[in-house]
């Protein structure tokens, strides 16, 4: 029998493979490399990070596949790279330039305001935001093989991510009492995903946390809160002294549940990103609203 | 009889459940730690080296004070970036990227390619059937004459075991067989 690719296996195989660990947002080779040193498990290729995408505003589109390909060079962890929602013609491309993970990214301004990308039809792997069951069901029946909780992304403030973490976990617990299907129509997905969640009592796929996550505590109350890892977008790049931040997260994460260690690599670490209220940022321009 | 998995990142829990069903078929009953610091190492008759990235599982291990303790391990599986852990050179040379150097084979990172290359694909092992499943997995490219084969896969060794060390470059905690599991507790 000849080998097979591109399996669900192997998709959500990779993903198992990044438990425990910190994917960080990087610009350029030199940024690449020093998350690599830092213990990154893998990193996000992106032209700005969300806290510059905010900043500049415009429209934000998949990265020049240049500085993509440059960073893929840099480093032997896995690269993921940002399409936005629905553009599949940007998921083709990421696919062509071999990346390792395509994230079907809110933070990026939506191409289509009905669909999101089939992502089954694709042979790389997806990563895709959700705040709730609903829409963490709803990208992985369209073949998400990982789920990653919005949080508000370019914010460095975690409380977003906190509650899209619990809705989740809340509403899986919700699923035990009601009737599976009622719950399968109201989100909208097969009533075999719920059954399946219900089987296992989490999401199906890897779920890691992300957006506004600023400090190696931050991390860990994700990972406290039962994420299996942490996407750290603006966090790092934005702090005094990155690669400082980006160890001191990776240890927090692999320690998550020693408040000791927490307390040892937090100490000096500088500046951390400066940060916003959620109340200061209009409704309009909120990044977890979009492609629910 | 301790054994537990290394959890300072990668696919633990995957591990501890295997380990636990392949205890279980051999009428062992034991606790699977899981493994983050130095204390927990003692007392240790054999511990696994999980699928994970090499780069960080080495950092981590070094700043836990963990790589020497580590070798003290009487047995030690490792699965993909594990098996990095284990080998006694590993190329390309990642800038600081430490390994144990307790089986002597020379292993190359992502030896496949990037995760598009990933496959899965029927395995015949010394050990009996099982399905590999390789994701951007490291090849061995050599192996000294105390190291044993125990899988080959299209001309490429993919399964070793020199004395109570054993190394796979798939990933045998997500083939639905225990038997590499069982093998190690044998060991």
């Amino acid at each position: 029998m000849e080998p097979t690719e591109s399996t669900p296996k192997l998709k959500g195989g990779l993903a198992q493979m990044l438990k425990g660990g910190v994917i960080m947002d990087v610009v350029t080779p030199v940024q690449a490399r020093i998350a690599e040193k830092s213990g990154a498990v893998a990193v996000m290729a992106l032209e700005r990070v969300p806290a510059d995408i905010r900043a500049h505003g415009g429209v934000a589109r998949m990265s020049d596949p240049i500085i993509i390909k440059r960073i893929m060079e840099a480093v032997h962890i896995p690269v993921m790279a940002k399409v936005r929602l629905g553009h599949f013609v940007e998921a083709q491309v990421l696919q062509a330039l071999g990346v390792d993970y395509i994230d079907e990214s809110e933070v990026l301004t939506p191409a289509d305001a009905e669909f999101h990308v089939n992502k089954s039809k694709f042979s790389v792997p997806f990563v895709c935001g959700a705040r709730d069951l609903g829409e963490a069901l709803r990208r992985i029946d369209e073949g998400a093989a990982m789920i990653r909780t919005k949080g508000e992304a370019g914010t460095g403030n975690i409380v977003e991510a906190v509650k899209h973490i619990r809705a989740i976990h809340r509403e899986i617990s919700a699923l035990k009492t009601g009737r599976p299907a009622d719950a399968a129509t109201r989100m909208r997905v097969p009533e075999a995903l719920v059954l399946k969640t219900i089987e296992l009592g989490k999401l199906p796929v890897v779920n890691f946390a992300a957006g506004g996550i600023s400090t190696p505590a931050d991390a860990a109350l994700c990972m406290q809160l039962g994420c299996d890892g942490v996407f750290v977008g603006s966090g790092i790049f934005k702090s005094s002294d990155p690669a400082k931040m980006a160890c001191a997260i990776v240890e927090a994460v692999a320690h998550y549940n020693d408040p000791k260690k927490i307390a040892e690599v937090s100490e000096g670490l500088g500046e951390p990103m400066r940060g916003m209220e959620l109340s200061d940022i209009p409704p309009n321009q909120r990044l977890a609203e979009r492609g629910i | 009889m301790r054994y537990g998995v290394l959890a300072l990142q990668g696919a633990v829990s995957e591990h501890v459940i295997y380990l636990k069903k392949a205890m279980e078929k051999m009428g062992i009953s034991a606790d699977v730690p899981e493994i983050r610091d130095l204390k927990e190492l003692d007392g240790l008759d054999g511990i696994i080296l999980p699928g994970g990235e090499s780069t960080t599982l080495s950092l981590l291990l070094e700043k836990e004070g963990m790589l020497g303790p580590l070798r003290n391990v009487p047995k030690i599986f490792g699965t993909c970036a594990g098996a990095i852990l284990l080998a006694k050179e590993i190329v390309p040379v990642v800038d600081g990227q430490k390994c144990l150097g307790l089986i002597e084979m020379k292993v190359s990172r992502n030896a496949y390619g990037r995760q598009l290359e990933s496959f899965e694909a029927p395995l015949d092992t010394t050990l009996g059937k099982i399905e590999g499943v390789f994701i951007r997995a490291p090849g061995i490219e050599e192996v000294g004459a105390a190291v044993e084969v125990l899988a080959e896969h299209n001309g490429k060794i993919v399964a070793v075991v020199q004395g109570k060390y054993l190394a796979t470059t798939f990933h045998p905690e997500l083939s639905g067989s225990t038997v590499f599991h069982e093998h190690f507790l044998k060991l």
